[in-house]
């Protein structure tokens, strides 16, 4: 380290030297239809409307497949054939035997880890180091784990006994599409319940490869469907009245409208809504560690994460240094082909997502903020935002305050640890947070004070299927992981 | 005692109501029935009333007709203690249940008198005074448990300590039972302040005695001010303002109104309220106290940390 310290010009310049040459994913071996019908009662039927719509990669703006857009027939379909599944079937099984079915999703799962790591990065725009080593692991193992659940429910609620609910109608959104539908549909089988799927319209392929998967491991038909669609496919399944349960992953805004929609009857919901957490930094932390996982907490999947680290506080006496680090740091991301086993930060999602992410750079801009943007070049085609931080932001900036689900950081700074927890807590989100000291004393008086449902000490952006996930205040209600996440599919009875 | 004395008395002498005097030819002094905020007795600042009559017809009590300004000093004052009670320890609060428990096994006969007064035989009423008793009993060992039972290390595959804890949701409004004077209250104040939540509760409006009288109790008890408020009034006038509170974390609402459960759901969607409806019939069965009631006002959080590095 000493040998390298020139006092004119601290900072390391990570990209003179660093070529990588291009070292892409393989897609020779994925299948893929041209086009994909409704998964419903076991087997891929045509939707009763007969229109699909086409899913095409971000990356390169070219489609991929077209998909059944389900209408209310077909959701309706969907909804009896689970019913029929979970009355006949389902909740009739023998609970170990329905554990081993589960089981065997995640073991086909893991065999075809590939392929569905390589169709996630298409579909959705994530680089292929993250779905390969992150997304479709945790989805396998997400199935893995709440399989041997399925026979030991009694010791999930001590002191009383429970039963599944039904029929759970599940939406899940596009930043971790296979994943989502894991965290959906295992604890709700393991429970007892079966399932109607419909994954986001922009990625649906690796929901569809799963319908495939759970053919191919015998599942009895009904238990889960699978149903494609954009939100009034979504609207149906909420509004409809064979549902039990509703298990909802998006935005505040739309699961507010999902709560305020089934108001009127007796179904239950869990909803994972939206984040804007505070990435704490003190002084006293190891501050590269820490940029690491600042780096890590905002740009982990372009930044399309309910719980990135959008706000980073840093203490003010370790303000320069940490930013000046972090925009080193930054420099080195690198941006595009999502195939691409060194690419860092892949395509944004869709262009309906760049253009509100583009928004919000504006805003930041207009209300004062000072923008820094790396100097990557990104591909002519497809979806892209460079990593982008903002300084000279205040608590009540529309990029302090809002949701932007994009790789834009907002930076403020702090002094006492009282000043950041308030800031930390002055917003209506409260999904995570994440801390930065060595001084242990200090991380359990923060993150006990941080009212969010998940918080990282010294790290960011871990899952693990034992590891219940969920929010505070507007980022949702309930958890999904662990054991706590198998509470909301059972009903709780005491007699 | 003096209240235990009077009450008997009253008793033996059938003479019961507010506004008579006794047979000793004593004149009674009556009790201005108030409602419970930040610790403090006030009277609604609406200034309204609605005249509470037992069966025939008599008058028992001007009650306060509380409106939604009481509601939401009730709310800051809720906020305002929620950190300092939630910093207790358990076994602090825990003691503090049971002082409650002390005292109102204490006022017993009070409370007996007011039941009867509102309609209840003798024997109910000892009755969901002892249940009430024991409830706060049942909650108050409960304080340093549930996050034993109800927590969890979590062993995840990389190498952290992982652990979820279970942490109150914050400030609770809570429309209490109607068809219940006291028994609806200890139900679901008890489960909430015994989780760390601070609590506003609309009372019973056709069996709001006891409310007042138990704001006694819980003043007597060491509850910091705040932690529990009560008010009396309307239902109908309050329910929206109950649920659509932005800085509420949580409603709980009991008994079983269709329409009035939909109105709390929909509203709670302004701010992802947590939503709670308990459609117990009936509040003295032992299923009506559970550790789950105290976990439905609870938020899980789960915390990471490295392992050796």
């Amino acid at each position: 380290m000493a040998k390298t310290k020139s006092k004119k010009n601290v900072a390391i310049k990570f990209d003179t030297d660093w070529k990588y040459d291009p070292a892409p994913e393989s897609k020779d071996h994925i299948r893929l239809q041209e086009s994909y019908d409704l998964f419903i009662n076991g087997e891929f039927s045509k939707p009763s409307s007969g229109k699909y719509f086409e899913t095409i990669n971000p990356a390169n703006e070219k489609k991929l497949a077209m998909v059944a857009d389900a209408n209310e027939k077909d959701v309706d379909r969907a909804v009896t054939s689970a019913r029929t599944a979970y009355d006949k079937t389902w909740s009739k099984m023998p609970a170990k035997e329905r554990g081993k079915y589960i089981y065997r999703i995640a073991r086909i799962m893991q065999e075809r880890a590939r392929e569905l790591a390589v169709i996630e990065s298409m579909d959705g725009g994530k680089a292929i180091r993250e779905s390969r080593d992150v997304d479709v692991p945790l989805a396998a193992a997400h199935f893995f784990y709440y399989a041997g659940w399925a026979d030991k429910v009694k010791y999930a609620v001590p002191g009383a006994s429970a039963k599944p609910l039904g029929v759970a109608g599940q939406i899940i959104p596009w930043n971790f599409p296979l994943l989502m539908a894991a965290w959906k549909i295992a604890p709700a089988l393991a429970a007892g319940n079966t399932v109607v799927l419909k994954p986001a319209e922009t990625t649906p392929l690796t929901a569809l490869k799963l319908a495939e998967i759970i053919r191919d491991a015998d599942l009895p038909p009904g238990v889960v469907n699978i149903i494609t669609g954009a939100g009034a496919t979504g609207a149906a399944l909420v509004n409809h009245p064979g549902i039990d349960k509703i298990a909802f992953t998006g935005s505040t805004d739309v699961g507010k409208i999902i709560q305020k929609a089934i108001a009127g009857t007796n179904k239950k919901y869990t909803l994972e809504l939206g984040g804007k957490a505070a990435n704490i930094i003190f002084e006293d932390a190891a501050i590269d560690q820490a940029v690491e996982g600042i780096i890590n907490g905002i740009f982990f999947n372009q930044g399309h994460v309910c719980c990135a680290g959008s706000r980073l506080f840093i203490q003010e006496s370790v303000a320069k240094k940490v930013i000046r680090k972090l925009k080193d740091r930054m420099e080195t991301l690198i941006v595009g082909d999502p195939l691409d086993k060194n690419t860092d930060i892949g395509a944004i999602n869709s262009k309906m997502q760049l253009d509100k992410i583009k928004q919000y750079l504006k805003i930041g801009v207009n209300e004062g903020g000072e923008m820094f943007q790396t100097s990557c070049s990104v591909p002519s085609k497809g979806f892209w935002c460079k990593p982008t931080l903002f300084t000279n932001v205040s608590q009540s900036s529309r990029i302090v305050q809002e949701e932007i689900f994009g790789p834009v950081l907002a930076i403020q700074t702090f002094r006492t640890v009282e000043e950041v927890i308030e800031k930390a807590n002055n917003i209506p989100y409260g999904l995570s947070g994440g801390v930065w000291t060595d001084k242990g004393s200090k991380i359990f008086k923060v993150t006990s004070a941080l009212r969010a449902g998940v918080v990282w000490a010294n790290t960011y952006n871990k899952f693990d299927p034992t590891s219940p996930f969920g929010g505070y205040k507007e980022s949702g209600v309930g958890r999904e992981g662990g054991l706590h996440g198998l509470m909301p599919y059972l009903e709780v009875e005491h007699n | 005692m003096d209240q235990a004395e009077k009450s008997k008395t009253e008793t033996i002498n059938g003479a019961h109501v507010n506004g008579q005097s006794g047979k000793s030819g004593r004149l009674d002094v009556l009790k201005t029935y108030k409602i419970y905020i930040d610790g403090k007795f006030p009277r609604t600042e609406s200034g309204r009333y609605y005249i509470l009559n037992d069966k025939s017809g008599n008058t028992l009590a001007n009650i306060c007709q509380s409106s939604r300004k009481d509601f939401r000093e009730a709310v800051v004052a809720a906020r305002k203690a929620q950190p300092g009670w939630t910093g207790k320890s358990a076994y602090n609060r825990s003691q503090i249940l049971y002082r409650i428990a002390e005292m109102l096994e204490g006022r017993r006969a009070q409370f007996v008198d007011e039941l009867t007064k509102q309609g209840s035989t003798t024997a109910q009423a000892e009755n969901e005074v002892s249940l009430s008793v024991d409830r706060l009993v049942y909650y108050a060992g409960w304080c340093d448990k549930y996050q034993q039972v109800f927590s969890a290390v979590n062993p995840v595959e990389s190498s952290h300590f992982n652990f979820s804890v279970a942490e109150p949701t914050g400030v609770v409004s809570a429309l209490s039972p109607e068809n219940y004077g006291l028994i609806g209250l200890v139900s679901v104040i008890a489960p909430a302040v015994a989780g760390g939540n601070t609590i506003i509760v609309l009372a019973s409006s056709e069996k709001p005695l006891c409310a007042v009288t138990f704001g006694e109790v819980i003043n007597s008890s060491d509850v910091p001010g705040g932690v529990v408020n009560l008010l009396t009034g309307y239902r109908s006038e309050l329910i929206s303002h109950f649920a659509n509170h932005m800085d509420v974390n949580a409603i709980v609402y009991c008994d079983d109104v269709q329409e009035e459960i939909s109105k709390v759901k929909e509203l709670s969607a302004m701010n992802v309220k947590r939503a709670v409806v308990y459609k117990d019939d009936n509040w003295m069965k032992e299923s009506s106290h559970n550790g789950y009631r105290i976990m439905d006002l609870q938020e899980i959080k789960t915390t990471w940390h490295p392992i050796g590095q």
